[in-house]
C-alpha cells in the first residue's frame, strides 16, 4: 500500500517535472537562436555578440591553455587566504559580539551598517598598505568577507541553545573548548551561511581588485581580454567563471548541510 | 540582530560603541604624529576632517553625489519597474515559474558584477554601462521577493476578494498587491542596495561618472587625505541610505 503510494507520487512528480523541462530547453533554444541570429545579422558592431561556435571554440581553448589554470591557481589562493583570515576574524568577532549582549549592542551597528557598502572604493587604500601585488587582493577579499561572517556568527550565537551553554560550564569546559565543542557544533548552520555568503562576495572583492590593477589571476585575463577586444575569449572566461562561483556556492551550501535545513 | 534591536536598549552600549570609536580616532592620530605609523601611508585623521571643506568646494563633492544619486536611481527605476512585472509574470505562469525560479536564485549569486567589461564593449564608458550594471545586480532580489510576496498572500484575503467576485485585474489591485507590497519592498530594498553599491563601484572601476570616479582621482593625485575624506563620504552616504529604506520597510511593514 505504502509502495504503491510512493510509486503514484514518484509518477505525479515525473509527470509534473516533464513540461518544466521542456520549458527550460525552450526558453535555452529561443535564447541560443536568438544569440546567432544577433551575431549573424550584424546589428551590433562585429564581434562584439560572437557566434555560438566561436565562444564555444573559445571555451574549448580555455580549458586547454595551461596558462589558464595557473592563473585560476592565483587567484583561487588569493581567495582562499583572505576567506581563511577574514573568515578566522569574522568569526572571533562574531563569537565575542555574538556572546556579550553589552558589546553587540555596543559595535554590531558598525559591522551592520558598514557591510553592504561598495569594499571596492577601498582598493586604493589596500595598494597603499599592501603593494600592487597579491596582498592588496588578498586584502581586498579579507574585508568583503569579514562582515557577513561575522553578522551570521554573532546571530547564530544569540540562537544557541541555552541548556547547551549551561551543559558546557557544567563540565568546566575553557573557551577553547566551549568555541571548539559547544558553541561551533551548535551554529554550524549560520557559521556556513555566512562562509557560503562570504565566499561570493570575497571573490567578487579579489576578481575586481584584479581587474583594477594586476599582472596575473582570472580578472587580469578578462580585463586584459577586454583591452585586446577578444570578446570570445572574454564571454568564454565569464561563462567558465559563472559556472565555478555557483558551484563553489552550491558545494559550500551543501557541504553545510544547508539543503536538509531548507527541506526541513 | 535585526536593525530594530539594534536601535533599542539604553544608551549605554551607544555611548561605548561611539566613545571606541573616537578613542580609535585619538590613537591613530596620536601614532601617526608619533611616527610610529608611517603618515605617507595614513593621513592625519584631522587632515581627514579638514579636508571635506576642499571636497566640498574644490572637488565639487554634492555635484558628484548628484551624478551618481541619478545613475543609482535610474538602475533603482528600472528593477523596480522590470523586477515587479517579471514576478508578476512568474506567479501567474506557474510553469515558468518551475522553469526559471531556480536560475534567478543562481543567478543572484553569481558575480555579475566582472562583465563590465563586456557592457563597457556594448554601451561604452558612459552612464549607460553603470545604469546596467546596477540594473543587472538589483534585478534578481526583486523578482524573488515579488513572486514571495504575491505566493504568501493569506487565503482568507483572496477568499474575500472572490466572495465580492473580483475580476482578475481587480483582485490584483485590490488584494494581491497591497497584500504582497511589504516583501516585494524586501526585494527592492535589497536590490537597491545592490545597485548603489555596482554603480559606485563600476564608476571607480571605469574611472566615469560621480563619487566612485573622484575617489579614483583622488587616489591617482595621491592626496591622501581627499582619498579618504571621499571614501568616509561615501560610507556616511550608504549608511544613511540604508536607515532611510529600513524606515520606509518598517513603515510600510504590516502590524503584527
Amino acid at each position: 500500500m505504502v509502495e504503491a503510494g510512493r510509486i503514484t507520487q514518484g509518477a505525479v512528480l515525473q509527470a509534473r517535472a516533464q513540461p518544466v523541462t521542456q520549458v527550460r530547453v525552450a526558453i535555452i533554444l529561443v535564447i541560443l537562436v536568438g544569440w546567432e541570429l544577433l551575431a549573424q545579422s550584424g546589428l551590433l558592431y562585429r564581434d562584439v555578440v560572437p557566434s555560438l561556435g566561436k565562444i564555444g571554440m573559445a571555451v574549448v581553448t580555455l580549458l586547454s591553455d595551461r596558462d589558464y589554470y595557473w592563473n585560476l591557481g592565483v587567484t583561487a589562493a588569493e581567495i582562499a587566504a583572505g576567506l581563511a583570515i577574514g573568515g578566522i576574524s569574522g568569526l572571533l568577532v562574531g563569537i565575542v559580539l555574538g556572546g556579550s549582549r553589552l558589546l553587540g549592542r555596543a559595535f554590531e551597528p558598525y559591522i551592520y551598517y558598514l557591510g553592504p557598502t561598495p569594499k571596492i572604493i577601498f582598493f586604493p587604500v589596500m595598494i597603499m598598505w599592501f603593494g600592487v601585488g597579491s596582498g592588496s587582493k588578498i586584502a581586498m577579499g579579507v574585508i568583503s568577507c569579514f562582515f557577513p561572517i561575522a553578522l551570521s556568527v554573532a546571530a547564530g550565537m544569540r540562537q544557541i541553545d541555552k541548556v547547551l551553554i549551561r551543559v558546557g560550564r557544567s563540565f568546566r569546559a575553557n573557551a577553547w573548548q566551549m568555541v571548539m565543542k559547544i558553541y561551533l557544533p551548535a551554529m554550524r548552520h549560520p557559521v556556513i551561511n555566512g562562509v557560503r555568503l562570504g565566499l561570493g562576495v570575497a571573490l567578487i572583492g579579489t576578481l575586481l581588485a584584479e581587474t583594477r590593477l594586476s599582472n596575473q589571476g582570472i580578472g587580469f585575463l578578462i580585463y586584459q581580454a577586454y583591452t585586446l577586444f577578444d570578446m570570445p575569449r572574454m564571454y568564454a572566461m565569464l561563462i567558465v567563471l559563472f559556472v565555478i562561483a555557483i558551484g563553489a556556492n552550491a558545494i559550500v551550501g551543501w557541504l553545510g548541510g544547508l539543503h536538509t535545513l531548507q527541506r526541513n | 540582530m535585526s536593525a530594530a534591536t539594534l536601535q533599542r536598549g539604553s544608551i549605554a552600549p551607544a555611548l561605548l560603541g561611539l566613545g571606541t570609536l573616537l578613542v580609535f580616532i585619538v590613537l591613530v592620530e596620536m601614532l601617526i604624529r608619533v611616527g610610529v605609523i608611517n603618515r605617507y601611508i595614513v593621513p592625519l585623521p584631522s587632515q581627514i576632517v579638514m579636508s571635506f571643506g576642499r571636497l566640498v568646494t574644490e572637488e565639487d563633492i554634492f555635484g558628484r553625489f548628484r551624478l551618481t544619486f541619478f545613475e543609482a536611481l535610474s538602475a533603482g527605476a528600472l528593477i523596480a519597474v522590470v523586477g515587479v512585472a517579471i514576478g508578476i509574470l512568474l506567479y501567474r505562469v506557474n510553469l515558468l515559474r518551475l522553469a526559471c525560479e531556480t536560475w534567478i536564485a543562481a543567478l543572484a549569486s553569481a558575480p555579475t558584477v566582472l562583465m563590465y567589461p563586456l557592457f563597457l564593449v556594448i554601451f561604452g564608458r558612459s552612464a549607460a554601462t553603470i545604469i546596467m550594471m546596477g540594473f543587472v545586480a538589483g534585478l534578481p532580489p526583486v523578482i524573488l521577493k515579488t513572486l514571495e510576496g504575491l505566493s504568501q498572500t493569506r487565503r482568507v484575503l483572496i477568499n474575500v476578494g472572490r466572495s465580492f467576485k473580483l475580476g482578475p485585474m481587480q483582485m490584483f489591485i485590490k488584494i494581491l498587491f497591497p497584500a504582497a507590497l511589504p516583501t516585494i519592498f524586501v526585494g527592492l530594498r535589497l536590490g537597491l542596495i545592490f545597485t548603489l553599491i555596482n554603480v559606485v563601484g563600476i564608476e571607480f572601476l571605469i574611472q566615469f561618472g560621480g563619487l566612485g570616479q573622484l575617489i579614483n582621482d583622488l587616489s591617482e593625485r595621491y592626496d591622501l587625505p581627499g582619498t579618504y575624506g571621499a571614501i568616509c563620504f561615501v560610507i556616511l552616504v550608504s549608511v544613511l541610505f540604508f536607515i532611510t529604506m529600513e524606515r520606509v520597510e518598517r513603515w510600510l511593514r504590516p502590524a503584527e
